[in-house]
């Protein structure tokens, strides 16, 4: 009896690391969603140059903090390709999404579709299709539970899934300090509610939803840097799949909503992996559809929504 | 208009049966001299034809709903898979249920080609009626998941051939069945929407909301459209199917949902002349661009270009360039992300301001 | 002027294809260099046009040079028939090379079997391939041995109880997983678990906590080193002792960077290893590293390159390259030194050949021992 509730509390602990990438992810998704109404397919791929940022930019940072992995310059790395992230999103944005703005809906989702491709393939081009392996930045190893915690101290944490969780949290912490607390923020909010009414306030509509794009892009980033250190091989297609799972977080928390992504990201997280160890792994992408589908027939604003009101 | 029409269905059957039996069966010297057939010989050319007529099914059903109802379906490739899969599981049990002769095994074809529509039909149903309430983009990631389950489906049923793939099946389908379906794909779409159900799809397609309050049984018009696309993508799916000869799940997935999109867009949505257009000039795009990519032409462009650079850049520079036209996927997504950008309305815009004007 | 550019090109396009070179011999080759299988087909693909060019500096074949028509399929079903559709009736090719996915080589065959032009395929393993037809070939032991063959491993280690890690996505992994549990019944063991993954996946922390739990004395893993790497750090992480067994998947270049130490101890068996001493392996990765940037071949590559030296001798015993005589030619191979083993091609056209069971320690591969079929 015991043993199966280490089992399942194992298998928890997997889902609140897993989820904790999806959260970032998705925290991109809404905040896009949001601000501009349209769902950016490309943005799975963003976290895939988060990782590879890291692959190439990683040995040369660490140098910078003396010989091997280090704990300061797994930080550094983060932080560089967080940045490096939150460019190519502006970019991605003036270049493909801006033209569009004024276009139906269904264009500017066939353009994400377009950029997606276009990331997956030249990455594939550019980075060769092979996995590759990520640097190490920190030495990762289990962490010793005190023998105080009885058959709890039997469980497997890493380093790297306390240091996810955690730094997702943080970024969480900051996010709703930027999107409540700053000026930017409320603008944000604004555009959210209703762009023109928002522009005749004199909010300059371009820079807010660079600014967004560039956010979303940065927490995509980290994603990528995140996962990497736990799972250090890497190719080009990864972000696939890890878009797709972090889009249906998104939906799930409800679309346009901070909190919701967090809650949803953590959600799919724990509900892949359950569902992975107690049913049957062929089931692992095939039920978070299942998902998507279910809350967008019974409750499409998801979890933490609030319906939408369409003016005529 | 409708008598025109059907005399003019009837017209174009009639060709494609001549057609159909003249590359099968006149004969022109190969290589070597020996007598083969016009198929034979072009072995490659047929493929890539008998491609357009399965686009042009996808993508003139795809338009009803995508063009002329404006719901975004993104998962027209699932209800291929249907076609496809039921179709040769029809086909591979009961191919000779009639007897071995051509007759026999032709009339189970044509048989398990409608059974595998109908099957189509159904799956549109069953996933047209729960997400047709929702719109915009909710809708299309919605058929995006479907499509996804469908193929999870497949790849966990084993007489299906699962992972495996589903191989064996007779080739069936030639050019008179493809473009055959291909004009009675077209046939009933114009006439539809010449009709007022045609006053509906648009009706629904250009505000829904308003339609509902003028009394229009919004959700009765996009689940048609919907079911009747499904339909004729199953009808392609069996074509395809007993063309190839082998089936895969991965052949359905979302890629291939995307390219019949992009054949709809690129046509103008809402115009079925300009998506067969569309439809034709996609399916040859891989197969130019693969001659294209070792073409002299190419080379002589890159010789141009390049010719101020040192003789080992230039080498390299060249083979990286070739190396980029091969990928057909980098420009398969370029060319998509710059139709978007510079021309969205389709090579041939939206025709409808012109089709009021003349029904009127 | 708009309209001359696009008939001229049309034309180009549609004459160019019926050109005909005659002093080369033209051969076919269809890979995925691109999509989802990109690694695999890039690897057979760079394998084979290092075979093809030793032989033609070496003087060709016949006195003509070999040209190497190589189409990428994207990795995608239905691509495979066109292309080799193109490469028969356009191209003219003598033999068509491809491809390592089972299934593009299913699509692919009937068409040459059709139209009498021998294929070998480097690397598809399901059993039905040659199945199709006395054209099709292919240089790579098929499931049911390479089963076995871990099998057999297992039982000589006195490992009774296995567990079972399946890619659902590749058929290979399915077939081959498929074979080891009918094999390892037959000598008293027992398979204590069976679950599954797809490619692609990161995290197997599920998978491998309910495998922990059955307490196995081994876990068979017969899929590919992307995720294997994954799979053998996050098993030494949850603290699963035992160690992993596989089979030619496993080879590749990141299998070892990505995996660290935690596949130490762990067993597989291959065609072919980039340490193996022997002079021929190693002038092999040396040419293939001198052409490829440092890289180092992997079974793919490794396969590719021996597809098609076998193709090149068969037409050099022919004499000739008309379709019938060729494949009598490829049938009777017997004993051909390949890269990847003495390969003889037995009556179902399948290669019988030993397979190589490589250990890993120290983070390094060792060679432990050959098995004969």
């Amino acid at each position: 009896m015991a043993d199966k509730l280490l089992e399942f509390l194992q298998q928890l602990l997997n889902g609140l690391s897993q989820g904790s990438i999806y959260a970032l992810i998705a925290l991109g998704y809404t905040m896009v969603f949001g601000v501009l109404r349209f769902i950016n397919f490309a943005h799975g791929d963003v976290f895939m140059l988060g990782a590879f940022a890291g692959f190439y930019i990683g040995p040369k940072t660490l140098a910078l903090f003396g010989t091997g992995p280090s704990y300061p310059g797994a930080f550094a790395v983060l932080v560089v390709a967080m940045v490096l992230c939150a460019v190519i999103g502006i970019v991605i944005e003036k270049l493909c999404y801006r033209p569009l703005r004024e276009r139906p809906k269904l264009t500017v989702l066939i353009t994400a579709i377009g950029v997606s491709l276009f990331l997956e393939n030249a990455g594939q081009f550019v980075f060769g299709a092979n996995p590759q392996s990520f640097p190490e930045l920190m030495v990762d190893r289990p962490l010793e539970l005190p023998e105080s915690w009885g058959k709890l101290s039997a469980l497997t944490v890493t380093v790297s899934q306390v240091l996810t969780f955690g730094v997702t949290l943080l970024l969480l912490f900051l996010l709703r300090f930027i999107v409540l607390k700053t000026k930017m923020g409320m603008a944000m909010r604004a555009l959210s509610f209703n762009p023109v009414a928002a522009s005749l306030m004199g909010i300059n509509n371009d820079v807010v939803i660079s600014f967004t794009f560039g956010l979303g892009s940065a927490l995509a980033g980290a994603a990528g840097i995140l996962t990497s250190i736990q799972q250090p091989s890497i190719d080009p297609l990864m972000g696939v799949n890890a878009g797709l799972k972090a889009f249906v977080a998104a939906v799930l928390g409800g679309i346009g909503n901070l909190p919701g992504a967090a809650l949803g990201g953590i959600l799919i997280g724990v509900i892949e992996v359950l569902v992975v160890g107690y049913v049957s792994p062929t089931y692992r992408d095939a039920i978070v559809f299942g998902v998507l589908i279910l809350i967008l027939i019974f409750k499409p604003t998801g979890l933490l929504g609030t319906s939408e009101r369409e003016k005529v | 208009m409708t008598e025109r029409s059907k005399i003019l269905l009837l017209i174009a059957l009639v060709v494609c049966g001549v057609i159909s039996y003249a590359i099968g069966h006149v004969h022109v010297p190969d290589d070597q001299g020996h007598a083969v057939t016009l198929i034979a010989k072009y072995s490659y050319f047929y493929d890539i034809l008998l491609g357009i007529g399965i686009s042009i099914i996808l993508a003139a059903g795809l338009n009803l709903v995508n063009g002329y109802t404006g719901q975004f379906s993104l998962g027209h490739a699932g209800f291929m898979a249907v076609g496809a899969y039921g179709s040769s599981w029809l086909t591979l049990t009961f191919g000779y249920v009639l007897g071995a002769s051509a007759f026999g095994t032709t009339t189970v074809f044509v048989a398990a080609l409608i059974a595998g529509g109908i099957g189509a039909a159904l799956a549109g149903l069953l996933v047209g009626v729960p997400s047709l309430r929702l719109r915009g983009d909710y809708l299309a990631i919605v058929t995006l998941g479907f499509n996804e389950i469908i193929k999870g489906v497949i790849q966990n049923a084993e007489p299906l051939g699962a992972q495996r793939g589903l191989g064996g099946m007779e080739q069936h389908t030639n050019f008179f069945w493809t473009f055959a379906f291909a004009a009675i794909t077209i046939y009933v779409v114009l006439n539809l929407v010449g009709s007022t159900y045609g006053r509906g799809f648009l009706a629904v397609r250009d505000d829904e909301i308003a339609a509902e309050a003028m009394g229009i049984n919004t959700t009765k018009y996009k689940v048609l459209a919907f079911v009747l696309a499904a339909f004729f993508a199953g009808i392609a799916g069996g074509l395809y199917a007993h063309f190839k000869q082998f089936i895969h799940p991965e052949g359905f997935n979302f890629l291939r949902s995307v390219d019949i999109v992009v054949m709809v867009i690129l046509g103008g949505m809402g115009n079925t002349a300009g998506v067969v257009v569309a439809a034709t000039l996609l399916t040859i795009l891989p197969e130019f661009l693969r001659w294209f990519a070792k073409s002299d032409i190419l080379n002589q462009a890159i010789g141009f270009l390049y010719q101020a650079m040192t003789p080992e850049h230039f080498a390299v520079a060249s083979e990286k360039t070739k190396e980029l036209f091969e990928n057909r996927m980098i420009l398969y997504s370029l060319l998509l992300i710059i139709l978007m950008l510079t021309r969205p309305q389709g090579l041939f815009g939206n025709f409808t301001g012109k089709r009021n004007q003349r029904l009127q | 002027m708009k309209h001359s550019l696009l008939l001229s090109t049309a034309l180009a396009f549609l004459t160019a294809a019926s050109a005909l070179a005659q002093d080369e011999i033209k051969v076919g080759e269809f890979a995925s260099l691109t999509g989802g299988s990109a690694s695999f087909g890039q690897s057979s693909h760079k394998g084979t046009a290092l075979a093809i060019d030793e032989i033609n500096a070496a003087g060709g074949v016949l006195g003509k040079k070999l040209k190497l028509i190589a189409e990428d399929d994207q990795s995608q079903a239905g691509q495979p028939a066109t292309i080799v559709r193109k490469l028969i009736s356009q191209d003219k090719v003598v033999a068509v090379l491809g491809e390592v996915a089972s299934s593009r080589s299913l699509e692919a065959a009937p068409i040459c079997q059709q139209n009498k032009i021998p294929m070998i395929s480097p690397a598809s393993t399901n059993q039905k391939v040659t199945e199709i037809g006395d054209y099709i070939f292919r240089v790579c032991f098929i499931d049911p041995f390479q089963g076995s063959v871990m099998a057999k491993f297992a039982q000589s280690k006195g490992w009774k109880k296995v567990a079972v890690l399946t890619d659902v996505k590749s058929d290979y992994s399915i077939g081959l997983a498929q074979a080891f549990k009918e094999a390892l019944p037959k000598g008293g063991g027992v398979i204590a678990k069976e679950t599954s993954y797809s490619t692609g996946d990161k995290d197997f922390k599920e998978q491998l906590t309910s495998i922990k739990a059955a307490k196995p004395d081994a876990i068979f893993v017969p899929g590919y080193y992307g995720e294997v790497a994954l799979i053998g750090k996050q098993a030494r992480l949850l603290g699963i002792k035992v160690p992993l067994l596989g089979g030619d998947g496993w080879v590749g270049d990141s299998l070892l960077k990505v995996a660290g130490t935690s596949l130490d101890g762990s067993f597989f068996s291959c065609h072919f290893s980039a340490d193996d001493k022997s002079e021929a392996v190693q002038t092999f990765v040396k040419k293939y590293k001198a052409k490829y940037n440092g890289e180092t071949p992997d079974d793919m590559a490794a396969l590719g390159y021996d597809s098609a030296v076998i193709l090149a001798e068969a037409i050099k015993k022919a004499g000739t390259t008309e379709g019938p005589k060729l494949r009598d030619a490829i049938a009777a191979t017997k004993a051909h030194p390949g890269i990847t083993g003495s390969i003889t091609l037995d009556e179902k056209r399948n290669a019988t050949k030993s397979a190589v069971i490589m250990g890993i320690g120290g983070g390094r591969f060792q060679f432990v021992e050959t098995v004969a079929p």
